[in-house]
């Protein structure tokens, strides 16, 4: 993935903004004054120590935590302030740290939630036109089974998701965002806790998104290995400030983030 | 166990069943409340009063029945729109206790300005259906009953139809699962708030109507909803088929301490045998036959 340049043509503008956000939780500063211009079409891995704020970022932008500083910007428009439901609307979806799906409903049912933004018969109409919300359904169905054979859950369609192994579980939660057609996707560690085998799929089904259709990615992940391997570029953050941003190679060669890494006690590659 | 003996506990567990069905629809107005908001609503038997209070004064002023049941429900989907806009909102993110209180404080709210508004009396609901008693086999049962149980089986069969099968029945659901996660797919988590508000006002409406036409209408009237809690704590408070086993067991258990234990003491077993097993469950089972265990991380 090498072949992306990480400078931004200027002619171009950044698919999401995030210019000078700061976020506090009484006296700490969890998100200090971070700006980040994410390309279209890029995938962008976000790393950092624990504590460095990077799930803080990742809810500030989707608007789970309202900035005290600083503005967002996604397509144009300021998203600073917009409820998350507005902001899902907008086309940005999200992926949680630790796995959020619905457990008691079906892995279609849960897919089928993820196409919510796009359902537009309301209560009403879907009791008087009955047609038109089964025809509506119909295609929203449609959808969500081309998901489901994209990231190979067709065999388990039907079954609850409390009752599928954890890679699985993972990859729903991936499929439910994707359901959203988003145009933005915020991962939150979507390889953590796998084991090899889990991690190299989910790496795999992030470029196939990626790359089929063209959504951008904004990935937090511990897996430095990972990380290079699939990023364009990458930005490190520590205690709550950018410390560097450029290229996976870049990026790795740069001092203050093997500072960051080994002065936390952590080794680059190593970190869970 | 002789020929007469059979049918009485026959009757009893019959009528205890129309009875638990008529709980259950009350408790499902307590339950849809808890499982999408997290508020335990300590007003349900005041907001049930309150629905039969409208219609009885629309009966009073001489309106037909049904646009008196159609006024009791515009009424309490208006009202509990209002209470969740104006009150509950502002609560939201508070500690528990804070709901609890206020809902606590709208029930002597409504008691007491029901009571100033329209004096202490009784007032009669009558259903326009016939006096006569209604046999079902050899059993014999008030049609009072009968059209209660009939009235709660329909609208908790049509609304797990809701809940399980549309769009917003499982957005619903979603809100109630995980409202972080509900609104990161784009779901309006307080629309569905207003909206389990405004399907707790239907469910009240019908309640009141229903339980109005068999005790009358005063501020006694809430006592009813005081059931709702060994109904919930037995079914579990975040389950809605829980409501409607746990309406169901503590009706026939009703039943049957009113047929078998009120003759051996001189009653009164009947009200208290309920939250005796409400205590029993809370020790043995805290979560409800149905309800969610929650894992507490420490």
């Amino acid at each position: 993935m090498g072949d992306h340049h990480v400078s931004m043509p200027a002619d171009i503008l950044p698919h999401l903004t995030v210019d000078a956000v700061e976020k506090r939780f009484g006296g700490v500063v969890a998100v200090d004054n971070i700006s980040l211009a994410i390309r279209r079409g890029e995938i962008r891995s976000i790393i950092g120590p624990n504590g460095a704020g990077k799930t803080s970022l990742l809810n500030t932008i989707s608007g789970f935590y309202r900035p005290e500083k600083g503005s967002i910007r996604f397509e144009g428009h300021d998203i600073t302030h917009a409820r998350p439901s507005e902001i899902a609307e907008r086309g940005i979806a999200r992926t949680f740290q630790n796995i959020a799906l619905f457990a008691g409903m079906t892995v279609l049912d849960n897919l089928m939630l993820g196409r919510h933004v796009h359902m537009r018969a309301g209560v009403l109409a879907s009791f008087v036109y009955w047609g038109m919300a089964q025809r509506e359904e119909l295609a929203h169905r449609i959808r969500v089974e081309e998901i489901l054979d994209f990231l190979e859950l067709q065999d388990i369609r039907k079954q609850f998701t409390s009752a599928l192994p954890y890679g699985m579980r993972k990859r729903v939660e991936l499929g439910r965002a994707l359901a959203l057609e988003p145009k933005l996707m915020l991962l939150d560690e979507p390889m953590g806790g796998m084991n090899q085998g889990e991690k190299e799929d989910m790496a795999r089904f992030v470029q196939d998104v990626n790359q089929k259709f063209g959504t951008t990615i904004v990935l937090i992940e511990h897996d430095m290995a990972v990380v290079m391997d699939i990023s364009d570029s990458v930005t490190v953050l520590d205690r709550g400030r950018k410390i560097a941003e450029g290229t996976p190679d870049e990026v790795q060669r740069n001092p203050a983030v093997i500072e960051a890494y080994l002065g936390a006690g952590h080794q680059a590659g190593a970190a869970a | 166990m002789s020929e007469f003996d059979l049918q009485f506990t026959l009757l009893l567990v019959t009528s205890g069943l129309m009875i638990g069905m008529m709980y259950a629809l009350i408790a499902l107005g307590f339950v849809l409340v808890y499982k999408a908001t997290d508020a335990i609503n300590f007003a349900q038997g005041e907001f049930v009063m309150l629905a039969g209070l409208m219609a009885a004064v629309s009966i009073d002023t001489s309106l037909p029945f049904i646009v008196a049941v159609l006024i009791a429900i515009a009424g309490m989907i208006a009202f509990c729109f209002g209470l969740e806009r104006v009150v509950l909102r502002q609560l939201l993110g508070r500690p528990i206790i804070a709901v609890v209180m206020a809902t606590i404080g709208l029930a002597a709210l409504i008691r007491g300005a029901s009571t100033l508004s329209f004096g202490p009396g009784v007032r009669a609901l009558p259903l326009p259906v016939s006096d006569d008693p209604l046999f079902l086999g050899p059993i014999m049962l008030p049609p009072v009953q009968m059209v209660g149980a009939g009235v709660s089986l329909v609208f908790l069969l049509g609304f797990t139809w809701f809940f399980l099968k549309t769009r917003m029945g499982v957005a619903m659901q979603a809100v109630a699962s995980n409202q972080t996660v509900a609104m990161g797919m784009g779901i309006n988590v307080q629309r569905y708030f207003a909206l389990a508000w405004a399907l707790t006002g239907i469910v009240s409406a019908l309640g009141g109507v229903i339980w109005g036409a068999m005790l009358g209408v005063d501020n006694q009237l809430p006592l009813v909803g005081l059931k709702v809690f060994p109904v919930v704590i037995l079914g579990g408070l975040d389950s809605v088929i829980g409501a409607v086993v746990g309406g169901l067991i503590i009706g026939v258990v009703e039943a049957l301490a009113a047929g078998y234990f009120d003759p051996l003491v001189g009653g009164g077993t009947k009200d208290f045998v309920p939250y005796l097993l409400m205590i029993i469950v809370l020790m043995v089972r805290p979560y409800g036959l149905f309800g969610k265990r929650k894992i507490q991380r420490i």
